[in-house]
């Protein structure tokens, strides 16, 4: 039994050692220590060297919450040679010490409960095998932006068979659409031209544009998908695959009609404004008028303040570097055209900063404003637009500008995407992009096994990133397929045959069909089909003789763990 | 009621939650690392579903000194049971049954759906139940 003090983040708030102190007298406990990260490498190496020199048969770690270290200390019990379904996580770090900042001695008492009842339910476990399931070959990508169809060249390279889904008739996403992109000048249209030569080249990968998923069963390694076509009759395709990719992407934030005079002539957006620049011909010219004076105002749709209803608190990443990369573009296609950045903060991180010298350097304007007195647009006069800022970075003295456009530089906002959510069960977070597991860890796997999610439907993210975290997912992706097998949770139902005497009611409540009659002795029982169950125990509460149970949920555990955590504390 | 008398300021009720893994408990967690506060006799049991709690065990839960019961249900979003929110209120209702066989307020019992971000519904949930508690005084009377 360990308990960990995470940094702080635990031990600030709840008092480890009498938690430790505690519990050292439970039945079976041996070995109880604290840490100061129980997921440090030599903390893990303290544990193997217990559980080996004592020849311990269960373990139970006191920190966070299994969704971030279940995994990292069942392999340490694994690797002590102890079975890894007689390991207990106990989350006193998000359900305890950080939901209880204010009060030391009613989480230290919680604390005390929870690692108790993790002590009363590690005694009740058994050593189980996991269980093995054969995979399908093939993966699903749903999006073909640069992210997915970099994701279905990579998979496809791995030998493994790929399926990919657009809604649009035509793929590349967003990407597509643009010029000359930061940091290379390539034009976005020749890099998904290029990637879509190489999805051709390859026979593994099929397309299918103008579609759209429909249903979804199965689980990891063997899922069964329908998609919908347009072309060239509208119909249904059934496929099997062993994951499932999602690259959906993301939408541009749409101003509110007068958000910094959108709707005026001459207010566009960031990409119209890149539209006109990567238009043929020397000049900058807007609805046939010269161009000689551009306004840009940043982080229009990101960064909102925390007031707002359902405001985008976060930073749309691409834009700052997008931005400064526009005013070189600018000044390549018309030298004498003046430029202001109206910006409240510059984020042109790591190697970006040498677009923003550059911008600098070739005299573009770049004012700081206050997000509490942001710039206004107006119409001025002789068909030009008026803009007023306050500057702080000359102590707040006003300025008017007056400019042919202004260019609204958008951040990026979740797409709608609802079915397809509901549909793949698919985790969606507080800022509305999917969610992963782990930012750091796990940064590309969800919740649902077998089912990922790379670009900028994780959140915004520029070209290079959203193809990063693709490949990334290939790699997660291809070393399940690859192994050919994968090995689920045993925690699936079990009959006692001895208890049961066949009454059918609980088979009627699965329905995926895993309950099925067998012969036991000279009775009919039930048995449960392992490979089928799918550990929810959604079949347990219908047996009146409680010849059903939930492995690591069975009913002496349960009560072993209300047990505990109402015992009182002296 | 009995409660009702000795209702005592120090009182804390004791409420276990019954959450599920992907779902519900995802969304305690987010309560947490939000630094949202709920009282903290609040504990917790994940499972896979709230489909599978067995009735006995609400009422195990209460005979052993728990005030209440809150069952943090994955409702429509659960991934293995469609009709997962008729299972679980039937099991509230068995359980809420059982209680009254036993001389218990079948208000110790509760359910709601929770989802994965669901932090605010959930404290707020905490919240309210302990102040129903606190009214219905200690299941353990005497
Ligand atoms: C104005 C602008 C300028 C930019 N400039 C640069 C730059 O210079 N350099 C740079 O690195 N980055 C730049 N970016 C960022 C870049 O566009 C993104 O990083 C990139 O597009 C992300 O790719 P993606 O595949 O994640 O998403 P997307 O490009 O959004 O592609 C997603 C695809 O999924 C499809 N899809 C969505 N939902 C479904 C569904 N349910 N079923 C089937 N298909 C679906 C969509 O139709 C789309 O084709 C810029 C962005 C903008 C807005």
């Amino acid at each position: 039994m360990y308990v960990c003090h995470c940094g702080g983040n635990i031990s600030d708030y709840v008092d480890v050692n009498r938690v430790v102190e505690a519990v050292r007298e439970e039945p079976g406990v041996v070995v109880a220590r604290e840490a100061m990260f129980t997921c440090s490498d030599a903390s893990q190496q303290e544990i193997i060297r217990d559980i080996k020199e004592q020849e311990l048969d269960g373990l139970v770690v006191a920190s966070c919450s299994p969704r971030l270290h279940l995994h990292t200390f069942r392999d340490v019990a694994k690797r002590a040679g102890l079975n890894p379904y007689q390991y207990t996580q106990v989350n006193i770090r998000e359900q305890c010490s950080w939901a209880h900042t204010g009060d030391r001695e009613g989480a230290t008492a919680k604390a005390i409960r929870l690692v108790r009842a993790g002590i009363a339910r590690t005694r009740l476990t058994e050593p189980l095998q996991p269980l093995k399931i054969d995979t399908v070959p093939a993966v699903l990508v749903v999006g073909a932006g640069i992210a997915g169809l970099r994701a279905a060249i990579g998979l496809a390279d791995t030998g493994i068979s790929v399926y990919v889904v657009e809604r649009e008739a035509a793929p590349g996403g967003r990407v597509a659409r643009l010029g000359r992109m930061y940091p290379h000048g390539k034009r976005g249209r020749e890099l998904i031209n290029q990637l879509v030569e190489e999805v051709q080249k390859r026979e593994n990968i099929t397309l299918f544009t103008g579609a759209g998923l429909v249903e979804k069963s199965g689980s990891i390694g063997n899922f069964q998908v329908r998609i919908r076509v347009r072309e060239p009759v509208e119909s249904e395709i059934g496929v099997q695959v062993g994951a499932i990719i999602v690259a959906t992407g993301f939408d541009l934030y749409q101003p509110r009609e007068g958000e910094y005079g959108f709707g005026l002539e001459g207010v566009i957006t960031l990409d119209d404004f890149l539209e006109l620049l990567d238009a043929p011909g020397a000049g900058l010219n807007f609805r046939g008028r010269e161009v000689k004076d551009v306004v840009y105002v940043y982080c229009v749709g990101s960064r909102q303040g925390a007031g707002g209803e359902g405001a985008n608190r976060y930073c749309s990443r691409y834009c700052c570097n997008a931005a400064v990369h526009a005013a070189s573009l600018a000044f390549d296609k018309s030298p004498g055209v003046r430029q202001y950045h109206l910006f409240r903060d510059m984020r042109t991180y790591g190697r970006f900063e040498l677009f923003y010298q550059e911008a600098l350097r070739r005299g573009a304007v770049f004012l700081k404003f206050d997000e509490s007195e942001p710039p206004r647009v107006e119409r001025g006069e002789g068909g030009k637009l008026k803009v007023t800022v306050k500057d702080l970075l000359t102590c707040g003295e006003e300025f008017e500008l007056q400019a042919d456009l202004v260019v609204l530089v958008t951040g990026m906002v979740p797409r709608e995407n609802g079915k397809l959510v509901d549909i793949l069960k698919l985790p969606v977070g507080r800022d509305g992009f999917f969610n992963e597991i782990h930012p750091k860890l796990r940064p590309v796997e969800t919740v649902v096994d077998g089912l990922f999610i790379c670009g900028t439907c994780q959140g915004p993210k520029n070209s290079s990133e959203s193809v990063a975290s693709a490949l990334a997912a290939v790699t997660q992706s291809a070393s399940i397929l690859k192994k050919g097998y994968v090995e689920l949770e045993p925690l699936v139902a079990a009959v006692d045959p001895r208890r049961c005497n066949w009454c059918g009611e609980c088979a009627g409540t699965c329905p995926y069909s895993a309950i099925e009659r067998e012969h036991y002795q000279d009775r009919e029982v039930a048995r449960v089909n392992e490979a089928v169950c799918k550990g929810c125990g959604g079949c347990v509460p219908s047996c009146s003789r409680g010849a059903l149970n939930l492995k690591g949920y069975s009913d002496e555990q349960i009560r072993a763990m209300i047990d505990a955590l109402a015992k009182e504390i002296c | 009621m009995s409660g009702q008398a000795g209702i005592n300021s120090d009182f804390s009720p004791k409420i276990l939650v019954f959450s599920t893994n992907n779902i519900s408990d995802p969304g305690i967690d987010l309560a947490g690392s939000s630094h949202m506060h709920y009282p903290p006799s609040v504990t917790v049991i994940s499972m896979p579903c709230t489909s599978g709690i067995r009735p006995e065990w609400i009422a195990y839960a209460v005979e052993r000194g728990f005030d209440g019961v809150f069952l943090a249900a994955d409702g429509e979003e659960c991934a293995y049971l469609p009709d997962c929110a008729k299972r679980t209120s039937e099991i509230v209702r068995r359980a809420q049954e059982l209680l009254e066989q036993k001389g218990y307020e079948p208000q110790r019992v509760r359910m709601s759906a929770i989802c994965s971000v669901c932090a605010g519904p959930f404290t707020g949930h905490m919240k309210e139940f302990s102040e129903a508690l606190k009214n219905l005084g200690p299941a353990r009377k005497g």
